[in-house]
C-alpha cells in the first residue's frame, strides 16, 4: 500500500532578489524592498515527501533515520544560515523560494536514493509558501 | 451541476509505541529503529486529520454532517487509540509495526467500511508536528 510521508526541517539564511540584467528601476520595480541592497532573512520550513509501499519488514516507507542524515548534511549543512546570492547555484540565479524550491527537490532527486522524491515545499514565511514536484512544461 | 468539496476534519490522540520487529536480531532492531525500539516504549500526541469528499447536499449545504464524522472518528479511532500502548492493546498492532506510514493505514481500514456518508479522500496522522504520513487508500 502506497503511504506519502512528509518530514519538515527548518533553515535560517539570508537572500537579495536582484537581477543583474534589469536597470536599478527595474529591479526595485520587480522586486520591492525584497531588492534592498544588503539583504535580508528568512526563517525557511522545508517539506520534503516521499512515497512508496510499506516495507512489510520495517513499517516504514523511508527510514527517517537515513532521509534526517541525508539532509542534515547535504541541505542543511550547505544552506543553513547562509547568504543564498554567494552560492554557487545562485550565481547567475535569483534566490527566489520557487529557485530554491528547485535547487533543493534536484539535490534530493539526484542525492538520496533510499525512497520515491514527490514533493518539496518551502515555506518562506508563514504566509508564502512554494511546492515543486519536478513538473516541467515546454 | 453539482460541486464536489474536500472537508477535513481534526482530532488528537495520544498513545505510546515501539519499533520492533521479533524477525529481527536485537542488534538489528536497534540499527534500524534506533530509540524508537527502546523496550519500554515512548508516546506522542498524534493528529489525526480524517479528510471526506463529496458533492455540496443542496438541502443542508453540507459534504458530510460534521458531528457524524467526528462521531465515527471517534467509535472507530479515538476511543480505541487514545490512551493506549499501540503494540500491546491494538490488535492491528500486534503483528504490524505501529510507524505512522502503518497507523494511517489503520485508521483508513477503520474508518472507511462505516464511512457511507461521505467519500473517504485521505487520512493524515502527524506523529509530530515535522513528521506526517498521508494515506489515499491507494494499493
Amino acid at each position: 500500500m502506497k503511504v506519502y510521508l512528509t518530514r519538515r526541517y527548518a533553515f535560517s539564511a539570508s537572500h537579495r532578489l536582484h537581477n543583474g540584467a534589469f536597470t536599478e528601476d527595474e529591479n526595485r520595480a520587480t522586486y520591492g524592498k525584497c531588492n534592498n541592497p544588503y539583504g535580508h532573512g528568512h526563517n525557511y520550513f522545508i517539506e520534503i515527501t516521499v512515497s512508496g509501499a510499506v516495507d512489510p519488514q520495517t513499517g516504514m516507507v523511508c527510514n527517517l533515520a537515513d532521509l534526517d542524515g541525508w539532509v542534515r548534511e547535504n541541505i542543511l549543512e550547505r544552506y543553513d544560515h547562509q547568504d543564498l546570492n554567494h552560492l554557487t547555484e545562485f550565481a547567475k540565479k535569483v534566490p527566489t523560494t520557487e529557485n530554491l524550491c528547485v535547487e533543493i527537490y534536484e539535490l534530493l532527486h539526484r542525492g538520496f536514493k533510499k525512497a520515491h522524491l514527490d514533493r518539496v515545499r518551502i515555506e518562506e514565511t508563514m504566509m508564502n509558501s512554494f511546492e515543486y514536484s519536478g513538473e516541467s512544461q515546454r | 451541476m453539482s460541486s464536489i468539496v474536500y472537508l477535513t476534519r481534526k482530532a488528537e490522540f495520544s498513545a505510546s509505541h515501539l519499533y520492533h520487529n521479533p524477525a529481527f536480531s536485537a542488534e538489528e532492531n536497534r540499527r534500524v529503529f534506533g530509540k524508537c525500539n527502546n523496550p519500554n516504549g515512548h508516546g506522542h500526541n498524534y493528529v489525526l486529520e480524517v479528510t471526506v469528499k463529496g458533492e455540496v447536499d443542496t438541502t443542508t449545504g453540507f459534504v458530510v454532517d460534521l458531528k457524524k464524522l467526528k462521531d465515527l472518528m471517534h467509535s472507530e479511532v479515538l476511543d480505541a487509540l487514545d490512551h493506549r500502548f499501540l503494540n500491546k492493546e491494538i490488535p492491528e498492532f500486534f503483528t504490524l509495526i505501529p510507524t505512522t506510514e502503518n497507523i494511517a493505514i489503520v485508521c483508513w481500514q477503520r474508518l472507511a467500511p462505516k464511512l457511507t456518508a461521505a467519500k473517504l479522500h485521505r487520512v493524515r496522522v502527524y506523529e509530530t508536528p515535522d513528521l506526517f504520513a498521508d494515506f489515499y487508500g491507494e494499493a
